[in-house]
């Protein structure tokens, strides 16, 4: 008799159904809107506050060129010594006193520059800082030397290089970066599904021992058909949970910005100034183009398709080992000493992918490591979107999925042999002589 | 075609431990068979390889007539004892999940749980959830799920451990009605008094090896030791006692009278017969009790055990 869908129908109905579950579901994505949006309405603070900054130029080749921005103020000291500037800036609670001291020579000047304040300032600042004395130093000596700078500005040769594949694929900088956050976005989703879903069947099995209601179970039902009823309906009570954090994540971004008028994307305005430096270039805007005409470049359908493949394959292999461990301890303070084997290839995986597949998404170390199935569907997947070989692809899925296969079977031995035992711990030797019985 | 279920040399090994060994077994229809043994000789593996969760290495099992394979599930009905149920779920609905894996339509298995819940007098459970009941209330939902789908061969591991006395008896009483209405029984359990009181056969299963079966009664007489249990009212109750010595076996006696005599049990040898001891007894006084020492249920566990 098949209770299959019987045995789904009752996991998945009794997690969906489970107050936590219900309650993490609908206020997980609260918590992340929330934090995102407390975020930007702190760094909107900051940026608010703005700092006056006051600048004693002894040299008077800097007075007017500092422009005063919404944030930023400058106010310039005149006729007065560094001490009394210091006390009085320090007085009037400023952000901070820039000193030019007068030399005789633009390289001593440029040494002997000094920011006096309260904290340690703003390294932005600084640099934003440096980077006009410093122009404006290089401009007043290629004149004294009797170059014209604009010209000079103009004269610059800028290299850019097209990159180009073999085939004739055109791809840039920017498409590395793209394909590393399909690839890694893809990887992190695996490897979080695994490790939250992968212990919640692992937790409903030793439920099932613990409330001794198991040897009632299979007195009906095949083990097997058992082990694989819990895997499908927690991994589909995962998808719903998924799913509904995804909407739920949308509608709230959106609803949320609307009404309270933040954009999250402000959080980091570091970021933001870049965005609107490049914005500023016509080279800027060309990479933006070439960002979208990279995501488009991309192999969408392999991606999607191998990321099914390998979600499924990678998913379920793991899925058994949690059932299996499940299986093997009275209560969850023993699973301990059995996580570490599945959690350290997990770990290696996405070690790999952010190291090595950056470095080189074709190296020996990623090829290797995309071919063995612990890893693979992680590593895998960050390096598809560089460009794999479609017959690496197809070994590496049936790779897995016998693996898939293989780790069902001993899953399901341990299991068998498993559930039955009360009150004691086993040991790995132990699980060993269970694949015999 | 008498006997419903027919074990035929089971054996089952565990690594290097033995848990059966070259077990034969023969359950006739329409009986309650206690599946008796010391903790650990086996029983729980035999009944495993019955429910078909564990494979026999060797020998084979035939449920009326056919060889056990997976469509018998449904006609057995299996009381394990490590049993419990799903805690946070909620009681009519786990009986009707439990019922269907037994291969009950959805609608029948309600139909019958309605009836049995209002035999037991639990009806209005059916939306708690497990979690809220006692351990005994439990149990009778346990016995109800097991029973549910009428099958023809039943197991009950130890069928009362958490019931009170009154639900002890409730369950003893539909357990015999069960039987009355056709189904067999198998009955494991410690406690002999269930055993004198509802078994007609039993097994004795030691040490991995069955050491005795039969009918109960078959075994009874067998074990008798020819023993009689007398009361004599007689002045010198010493010299009657000396001389009793001398002619037989004689052990001291305990039973509730109203009078003040010599009370012992006298063992006959094979020959001996209770007439001639009666009229033996008659001319040394009055005798005022005589009763043959029937050999309980415990005395032929515990002896057979020690003798193996």
């Amino acid at each position: 008799m098949n209770h299959l869908p019987l045995i789904i129908k009752r996991e998945y109905l009794n997690k969906v159904k489970n107050k936590s579950f219900i309650v993490m579901t609908f206020v997980s994505p609260l918590i992340m809107v929330a934090l995102i949006f407390v975020v930007a309405y702190l760094s909107q603070l900051n940026n608010e506050s703005s700092k006056t900054i006051a600048v004693l130029d002894e040299t008077g080749m800097f007075i007017d060129k500092f422009e005063s921005t919404e944030n930023t103020k400058y106010e310039i000291l005149t006729g007065v010594s560094l001490d009394s500037a210091k006390v009085n800036v320090e007085r009037a609670e400023q952000y901070g006193l820039l000193y030019i001291p007068k030399v005789n020579s633009m390289d001593q000047m440029a040494d002997q520059v000094t920011f006096y304040s309260a904290d340690s300032p703003s390294l932005l600042l600084i640099s934003k800082i440096e980077d006009r004395i410093g122009s404006l130093a290089t401009d007043s000596r290629l004149a004294e030397a009797g170059m014209d700078a604009e010209k000079i500005r103009d004269l610059r040769v800028r290299v850019r290089t097209n990159l180009e594949t073999f085939k004739g694929e055109e791809t840039s900088k920017m498409g590395s970066v793209v394909k590393l956050a399909f690839g890694g976005i893809a990887g992190y989703l695996l490897f979080m599904f695994i490790i939250i879903y992968g212990n919640m069947i692992m937790r409903s099995v030793i439920e099932e021992k613990t409330s001794r209601i198991i040897e009632v179970i299979i007195s009906s039902v095949k083990p097997i058909q058992l082990l694989l009823g819990k895997i499908f309906g927690t991994s589909l009570a995962g998808i719903t949970q998924f799913a509904v954090w995804v909407v739920l994540l949308g509608v709230f971004l959106s609803v949320g910005s609307a009404m309270l008028d933040i954009d999250p994307a402000q959080a980091q305005s570091a970021q933001t100034e870049m965005v609107q430096q490049m914005q500023d270039s016509p080279e800027a805007q060309s990479e933006m183009v070439g960002l979208l005409n990279e995501i488009n470049s991309l192999p969408l359908m392999n991606l999607v398709i191998m990321f099914i493949l390998f979600f499924l394959g990678g998913y379920l292999m793991y899925a058994s080992l949690y059932a299996a461990i499940g299986a093997a301890v009275d209560n969850e303070t023993d699973t301990q000493q059995f996580m570490l084997p599945i959690l350290m290839p997990l770990i290696l995986a996405v070690y790999v992918g952010v190291f090595t597949v950056i470095e080189n998404p074709h190296g020996t170390v990623s090829q290797v490591f995309s071919f063995i199935p612990l890893t693979s569907p992680v590593v895998m997947l960050m390096r598809i979107p560089f460009g794999v070989p479609i017959w690496q692809q197809i070994l590496s899925v049936v790779i897995l999925f016998a693996t898939f296969i293989g780790t069902v079977w001993v899953a399901a031995k341990i299991y068998r042999v498993g559930i039955l035992m009360y009150g004691k711990k086993a040991s790995y030797k132990e699980l060993f002589k269970w694949l015999k019985y | 075609m008498n006997d419903l279920l027919v074990a035929d040399s089971v054996s089952k090994k565990f690594g290097e431990y033995t848990a059966l060994n070259q077990v034969s077994i023969s359950v006739p229809k329409g009986s309650v068979f206690g599946l008796l043994g010391p903790n650990g000789a086996g029983k729980t593996t035999f009944i495993r390889i019955i429910n078909q969760i564990t494979m026999p290495d060797t020998g084979s099992v035939m449920l009326d007539g056919e060889p056990l394979r997976a469509e018998h599930i449904k006609d057995i009905g299996y009381l394990p004892e490590e049993r419990g149920l799903y805690k946070s779920m909620k009681v009519g609905e786990q009986a009707l999940y439990l019922a269907q894996l037994k291969g009950l339509d959805k609608a029948e298995a309600k139909k019958r749980l309605r009836m049995w819940f209002d035999r037991l007098e639990i009806g209005d459970w059916w939306n708690k959830k497990i979690q809220e009941l006692s351990k005994g209330m439990a149990q009778k939902i346990q016995f109800v799920v097991t029973v549910l789908h009428e099958p023809k061969l039943l197991i009950f591991d130890e069928p009362f451990s958490g019931f009170d006395p009154i639900n002890a008896t409730l369950i003893k009483d539909e357990i015999l009605r069960l039987r009355d209405n056709g189904a067999t029984i198998i009955f494991s359990t410690h406690r002999m008094e269930s055993v004198e009181e509802m078994c007609d056969h039993i097994a004795l299963i030691h040490q991995s090896n069955k050491i005795l079966d039969g009918k109960l009664i078959d075994i009874k007489r067998q074990n008798k030791t020819n023993t009689f249990e007398i009361g004599l009212m007689t002045p010198n109750e010493e010299a009657v006692l000396k001389e009793l010595q001398g002619k037989f076996e004689v052990s001291p006696a305990q039973f509730k009278s109203i009078n003040d005599e010599l009370m012992c049990n006298i063992k006959l040898g094979a020959n001996g017969s209770a007439n001639d001891l009666i009229q033996y007894l008659s001319g040394k006084g009055q005798l005022t009790h005589f009763v043959e020492v029937v050999p309980s249920a415990n005395d032929i566990f515990i002896q057979t055990v020690k003798n193996s």
